[in-house]
């Protein structure tokens, strides 16, 4: 593949959207409430669709006949390269507001640098987006206050999630080899450069949310890497089971 | 604003008009600014659609019809989806705005009136129903990825607000 840390940066991306959302569907028709098992459907139905945008554009970059849909559901669990945090299980609810708000933190910083990207396809995704993801960290923040600043179990709950999630959010600053050179061509995002606001705005939320913030310096990392936690490859039979059950069933 | 007007094939707009959004019927492509461009080149009419958002599922069925309603006009016709720029609620037309409210869902404000909202500011979501600005919101999504989920204070009929988006 002449494109090969184009396709392998597209990936990153959209590797993170396309398992969190997986994640989320997991939700439909089992959220604590109704208007909350919709909101996390809607949120996973805009990821999708972010990630079909880029699973396309990858797929042409590939040009070896693999459509959109081969990428997203017949990779081997090392050829994902999601960050561990989007990974981790729904356990309760206050584990999915505190990851869904962790990474849409992340997300929303990222793609306010990826939609001055001189790739003009990738501006585009970021640009249409980033609309979505805004009312996402919109929809996160305010659990994590009215959980955080609510009532003693939901206080202590939403601070476990925290702290058990917080080893996971370091990663999203490391920088893969594609990276790099998406970086050095103007492309990518400098993901290094995003730590100071990401912190600083996190750490503003829980203060609201009468929340501490964790003092650990212990962080997990290999996802980017295509090294997953257990919970992944639950997570993809899951998700590959049609396609591998029934190969290149449509419907 | 963007206006698509010029990029539009008067001899097209009236086989757009009659496609409606598969998820509200009553408002046409045209109405919901979802059509880019429609253009006849050598026989083949070429239409740029833009989603309202990624996940729509509604694009896929709006190129279909599209489609087949061309073929009716005697038309071979080719759908691109483009993603720039990125659709906003402003494009929906003013008859578009009026139809959304006679079916029951209002219209999308200002990205700020979206934010009164969260922050329990002013009230400014007219319930279509009884037209009372005392209305509160139940949750920001809703039964479709476009909409937000609203209650009337005052007749206390639930009701879906069309979500600004730009």
């Amino acid at each position: 593949m002449k494109n090969k840390n184009l396709y392998n940066y597209i990936l990153g991306i959209a590797d993170n959207s396309l398992i969190l959302g997986q994640r989320l569907g997991e939700l439909c028709g089992h959220g604590p409430s109704l208007e909350t098992d919709i909101a996390c459907t809607n949120m996973s139905l805009d990821l999708l669709g972010q990630v079909r945008s880029y699973y396309q554009y990858a797929a042409k970059i590939a040009g070896d006949g693999r459509t959109e849909d081969d990428i997203a559901m017949l990779r081997k669990e090392r050829e994902y390269f999601n960050v561990l945090l989007v990974e981790q299980p729904n356990t309760d609810f206050g584990y999915t507001m505190a990851r869904q708000f962790l990474f849409d933190v992340y997300h929303f910083l990222m793609l306010t640098e990826l939609e001055k990207s001189t790739d003009l396809n990738l501006s585009a995704i970021a640009k249409k987006s980033i609309k979505e993801v805004s009312y996402h960290k919109r929809f996160s923040s305010d659990w994590i206050k009215r959980l955080g600043d609510g009532t003693e179990e939901s206080h202590s709950r939403i601070q476990t999630a925290i702290n058990d999630l917080w080893t996971y959010t370091d990663e999203l600053f490391h920088q893969t080899e594609a990276d790099k050179a998406m970086v050095a061509e103007g492309v990518g995002v400098d993901v290094t450069k995003l730590k100071d606001a990401y912190y600083e705005e996190v750490n503003a939320v829980l203060e609201e949310a009468t929340l501490s913030v964790p003092e650990s310096k212990y962080f997990q990392k290999g996802g980017k890497q295509g090294i997953h936690t257990e919970h992944m490859g639950y997570l993809l039979a899951d998700l590959q089971y049609m396609q591998r059950t029934y190969p290149n069933m449509e419907w | 604003m963007t206006t698509t007007e010029e990029h539009i094939n008067p001899k097209l707009v009236s086989i757009l008009e009659s496609i409606s959004d598969p998820e509200i019927p009553v408002l046409s492509i045209m109405d919901m600014g979802v059509v880019r461009s429609a253009v006849i080149e050598n026989d083949i009419v070429k239409i740029e659609i833009t989603p309202t958002y990624s996940g729509c599922p509604a694009m896929d069925v709006i190129g279909d019809d599209i489609k087949r309603a061309m073929q009716k006009a005697g038309y071979k016709a080719e759908v691109d989806l483009i993603l720039h720029p990125a659709w906003t609620t402003d494009w929906i037309t003013p008859r578009g705005r009026k139809a959304l409210e006679d079916y029951g869902i209002a219209a999308p404000l200002d990205a700020e009136a979206d934010k009164s909202v969260l922050l329990e500011g002013k009230q400014l979501v007219k319930c279509p129903q009884c037209g009372s600005k005392n209305t509160k919101m139940v949750s920001q999504f809703g039964s479709t990825a476009c909409k937000a989920q609203f209650q009337c204070e005052d007749c206390q009929e639930p009701f879906d607000y069309f979500k600004c988006l730009k």
